[in-house]
């Protein structure tokens, strides 16, 4: 272990939400759930991302009393990469609600396991 | 700045374009748009292929008004290029060969959308094979990921849906962990250009605080990608993604997607993170050991397969698992074979792909292997591509599977020891598995013609003959003349570094 | 061109093309001459045809009877399935297990975090070069005083493009999947009708009190979201908060007076002609900027003076676009959910 576990306390937090996310998105059965854990998992990483680019009493990254000093703002690239993730993620969460509704549709379950065995019983 | 530099750009510019604007062209037309783009694009791509090859040296290209390591950054090399050329030439051939089962399996009112996501799709790949820029890579590849889900689950069935559900929450797995390790590693390295971070990285001794991060970082960008490009043990999206969607979609998918993952994970290794410091690490080890279970696992199964997409489906996992045990070799020369085997793998399994379709067609659209047999005296062109592909894929002499394969061993042979007793033994199970698997499915659909499914005066669609025998031109050139490519292969990788 | 030869039906060529369409090759290529005995011989073929499918038939009656008998005991043992007691043990160890693997992909990653640079500290290794241009240079070179736009909308552009065509590509995901064919009646009767019957239940009755107060409502929403769009380049929010803000108005809008009212000024076509126009401007304006900037051309646009809201060049119009982009996308996802179509 490394002495910054205590200092890089937000990071710790949004990794703790990573992890959460992370499995549930992986070994829950109901796709309502597994989208929620991708929202989990990708709020973590905008937890992480915003923390990174926070340097201790810097101002947002809008000019302010005219000062043109790196020292005096926060890191804007963080910033700029959240935005976009966080656009990529809200696509992805409305497709995947789409295809849940679909599915839901067809087989009246969430389960994934379940509508994969449903989905073979048509074949038959 | 030479015109043609600009080519790169131009081409995922229009793509991007034209799939904005297929979103409101009928179907026929949206059709006819993508094939000329890709056809286009395919020119666009060679001319640079040349000029990077006469001038012998790799250039960036800005995008804005801004250098390096402030904006973003294309970088072309004779590897990029020669992707970049391939890939639309594949894809090209796969719509061709498909494109009778695309308008009978998507909605009337829904194919100009199809269209859009090849489109988006063609940009994606385009980016992640020419960007320089880590961050510009994720964006795309999740442009990717939504539009290969799109291509899965545009044939409305309902297992072609549980399919792309599986497919997207394998592949928002791998994105998830991409994007973290891409934000660790902005924090180690203050970058998001793949040649600042490499300079940075070089920085970080072995020893110091973050050499514990790095390799983390390492593992969880290699995880990722692995996920994507269905490496063995996270393979279990693979078969129905492949077996289920309309024929034209299984093949770009099998061929370029999966692709294009591998190859973001090789210019991470030589771009960003460094080749050498990978080896420290332990990584391509890692790589070897599951590539190997995957060429046995993927063959295994699909021994046991009764289905002849899904057949062609798990050779894949077990194609994808020679790929990476090339790149786990860790040497110059099993980077080599793993590229060469990127292409030699594309041109077959796309061609084994339609030609599945093909032979489907005339045996009342079912898949099964008592359903098939005798399908190749039906369908002639379909028969005959699949009997080459299929003896590619098991590496019979003259064709492009058999090169590789002997790239392989060759890699194999002046790899360490331990190494290379493994990847000769597993290479020679593995090939003794194809050829069980594959002969067994030619030796079905050359039995005697069962009489129940003939279907008086059945032509196949000239396009589908045409990319048939373009596909059959491509494999056997790949196997023959295969000199030429590994050269340029070996160009770009010193390129690369 | 050689199916003007008279010989053409001898000819290589259409053997070939036989071969390749895996037709029977004859000898006699005269074809005219036998056709009285293929059609006797084909009379005869029918018949047996005939013969042949009722066999068929009944066989596939067979098959379908077994068929469902399995199915059903399928069923039977799915039912059955989760009560059995060996699936509530796996139950519970696959709980288990899952935990413990979510302990341990956190324990890692803790591990590492332990070893990462210090939080809010301003030596850290991204605080280099690259904010310091962003910040120091970005009003002189943009002209947008939100550094955080400048470095989205210029500096690092060909990311921002690509996102707002992940955003495109959802919204054409989210079309393929939910919208219903109005063009052709029958086909999915069941789809369709269930969801226009749930469409009934949300469909507002003209309720006073939620019209009078969205009326008063909406107008200051959309307004307060052009405001976020147009300042994207002086304050806090940008083309996207700014659409989002745009679309949710658009929504309430719906919700308060339903789909006729709507639709007298928003339809799909309204959403197809805004998304195509915009993305097609936004791709234009930025393959100009790319183009000009790598091969060092002077891109002429003029920056204004910074502060002003006609300034920093080509980031107004462009989160017009986004917002626009948004704004469409945003109401497109909501309908296309509520009762697949717009």
């Amino acid at each position: 272990m490394g002495g910054n576990l205590l200092t890089n306390f937000y990071e710790a937090v949004a990794v703790i939400l990573f992890g959460i996310g992370f499995t549930t998105l992986l070994l829950h059965r109901n796709m309502i759930k597994k989208i929620l854990g991708f929202n989990i998992m990708d709020t973590a990483i905008y937890l992480f991302l915003a923390v990174k680019g926070y340097i201790t009493g810097g101002m947002a990254p809008i000019l302010t009393n005219g000062v043109e000093e790196q020292a005096y703002y926060i890191n804007p690239v963080p910033s700029g990469l959240v935005l976009t993730g966080i656009v990529v993620s809200v696509s992805v969460t409305a497709l995947m609600l789409a295809l849940t509704i679909r599915l839901y549709r067809r087989y009246h379950t969430l389960d994934i396991d379940k509508m994969s065995m449903l989905a073979k019983k048509e074949d038959l | 700045m030479h015109l043609i530099q600009n080519f790169p750009f131009i081409s995922i510019i229009l793509c991007l374009a034209s799939g904005v604007v297929s979103s409101v062209l009928s179907g026929k037309n949206a059709k006819r748009l993508c094939i000329s783009l890709v056809s286009l694009l395919g020119i666009l791509n060679s001319m640079v292929l040349f000029y990077v090859w006469k001038t012998k040296e790799s250039y960036t290209f800005m995008m804005g008004h801004f250098p390096a390591p402030w904006g973003n950054e294309l970088r072309i090399g004779v590897l990029e290029s020669l992707m970049a050329v391939f890939f639309c030439a594949i894809m090209l051939l796969s719509l061709c060969g498909g494109m009778k089962r695309i308008f009978k399996d998507v909605e009337e009112e829904k194919t100009n959308l199809y269209f859009v996501m090849i489109d988006l799709m063609l940009s994606s790949l385009l980016a992640i094979i020419y960007t320089n820029d880590l961050f510009t890579a994720y964006v795309f590849v999740e442009i990717n990921t939504i539009a290969a889900c799109a291509l899965i689950m545009i044939r409305n069935n309902g297992h072609s849906l549980v399919a792309a559900a599986k497919y997207m929450i394998m592949s928002l797995l791998g994105s998830g962990l991409i994007l973290m390790a891409l934000s660790m590693l902005y924090d180690l390295s203050g970058h998001l250009l793949m040649s600042n971070i490499k300079e940075a990285v070089a920085q970080i001794l072995p020893g110091s605080q973050y050499e514990i991060p790095l390799t983390v970082v390492i593992a969880l960008l290699c995880v990722g990608l692995a996920i994507k490009s269905a490496l063995f043990p996270f393979h279990s999206w693979l078969p129905d993604a492949y077996g289920f969607s309309t024929p034209s979609s299984s093949a770009i998918l099998s061929s370029l997607v999966s692709k294009a993952y591998i190859f973001l994970l090789i210019k991470i290794f030589y771009r960003v993170i460094g080749m050498d410091v990978m080896i420290d690490h332990k990584i391509t080890n890692a790589l070897f050991f599951f590539a190997v279970i995957g060429m046995l696992m993927g063959s295994l199964s699909a021994i046991k397969e009764h289905d002849i997409r899904r057949l062609i489906a798990f050779s894949s996992v077990a194609q994808i698992g020679y790929i990476y045990m090339g790149i786990g070799l860790g040497t110059k020369a099993g980077m080599m074979a793993a590229l060469f085997h990127i292409l030699s793998h594309a041109a077959s399994k796309s061609m084994l792909f339609i030609a599945a379709s093909g032979l489907s067609e005339v045996s009342g659209n079912s898949k099964d292997f008592t359903d098939l047999k005798g399908s190749g005296y039906r369908n002639k062109i379909a028969g005959i591509g699949f009997t080459v592909g299929a003896l590619s894929m098991v590496g019979i002499p003259l064709f492009a599977g058999f090169t590789s394969k002997v790239y392989f061993a060759e890699a194999a042979v002046n790899a360490s020891t331990s190494k290379m007793a493994i990847g000769m033994v597993i290479l020679a199970i593995s090939t003794i598995l194809n050829a069980v698997y594959f002969i067994r499915a030619v030796i079905s659909i050359y039995t005697p013609r069962n009489e129940h499914f003939i279907v008086p005066g059945y032509k196949p669609a000239v396009t589908f003959s045409v990319a048939m025998v373009f596909f059959i031109v491509l494999n056997f050139v790949l196997g023959i003349f295969s000199n030429p490519i590994m050269d340029a292969i070996e160009v770009g990788l010193k390129m690369f570094a | 061109m050689s199916k003007l030869n008279p010989n053409y039906e001898a000819s290589k060529w259409r053997k070939i093309e036989r071969f390749v369409n895996g037709e029977e090759i004859s000898d006699n290529p005269n074809l005219s001459k036998h056709e009285e005995e293929i059609r006797e011989a084909s009379q005869e073929d029918k018949e047996r045809n005939e013969q042949f499918e009722a066999t068929i038939t009944d066989l596939e009656d067979r098959i379908q009877k077994e068929r469902k008998r399995s199915i059903e005991a399928l069923y039977r043992k799915y039912e059955k399935w989760p009560q059995t007691k060996g699936i509530k043990i796996f139950t519970h160890i696959y709980r288990i297990l899952a935990v413990l693997f979510c302990v341990c992909i956190i324990s890692v990653l803790l591990m590492t975090v332990s070893y990462l640079p210090t939080f809010g500290d301003a030596s850290n290794p991204n605080n280099n070069e690259v904010p310091k241009r962003y910040i120091e240079k970005g009003i002189e070179e943009t002209g947008a005083i939100n550094f955080v736009a400048g470095m989205i909308l210029d500096y690092r552009a060909f990311d921002t493009l690509g996102e707002s065509h992940v955003l495109f590509i959802a919204a054409c995901c989210v079309l393929i999947l939910l919208r219903i064919d109005h063009s052709k009646n029958g086909k999915k009767p069941t789809e369709k009708a269930e969801a226009e019957e749930d469409d009934r239940k949300f469909e507002p009755k003209n309720d006073k009190i939620l019209q009078k107060i969205a009326s008063l409502l909406i107008p200051p929403i959309i307004i307060y979201g052009i405001y976020v769009v147009l300042n994207g380049h002086l304050s806090p929010g940008g083309g996207f908060s700014g659409g989002a803000i745009i679309g949710a108005g658009l929504i309430l809008y719906l919700n308060a007076f339903g789909y006729e009212k709507i639709e007298k000024f928003f339809t799909y076509k309204t959403y197809q002609r805004i998304t195509v126009g915009a993305l097609l401007f936004y791709a234009c304006a930025k393959s100009y900027s790319f183009y000009t900037g790598a091969n060092h051309l002077e891109s002429g646009i003029p920056k204004g003076i910074p502060g002003n809201i006609l300034s920093s060049g080509l980031i107004l119009p462009l989160n017009v676009a986004v917002g626009l982009v948004v704004a469409c996308t945003m109401y497109g996802f909501y309908t296309l959910f509520r009762k697949g179509g717009m």
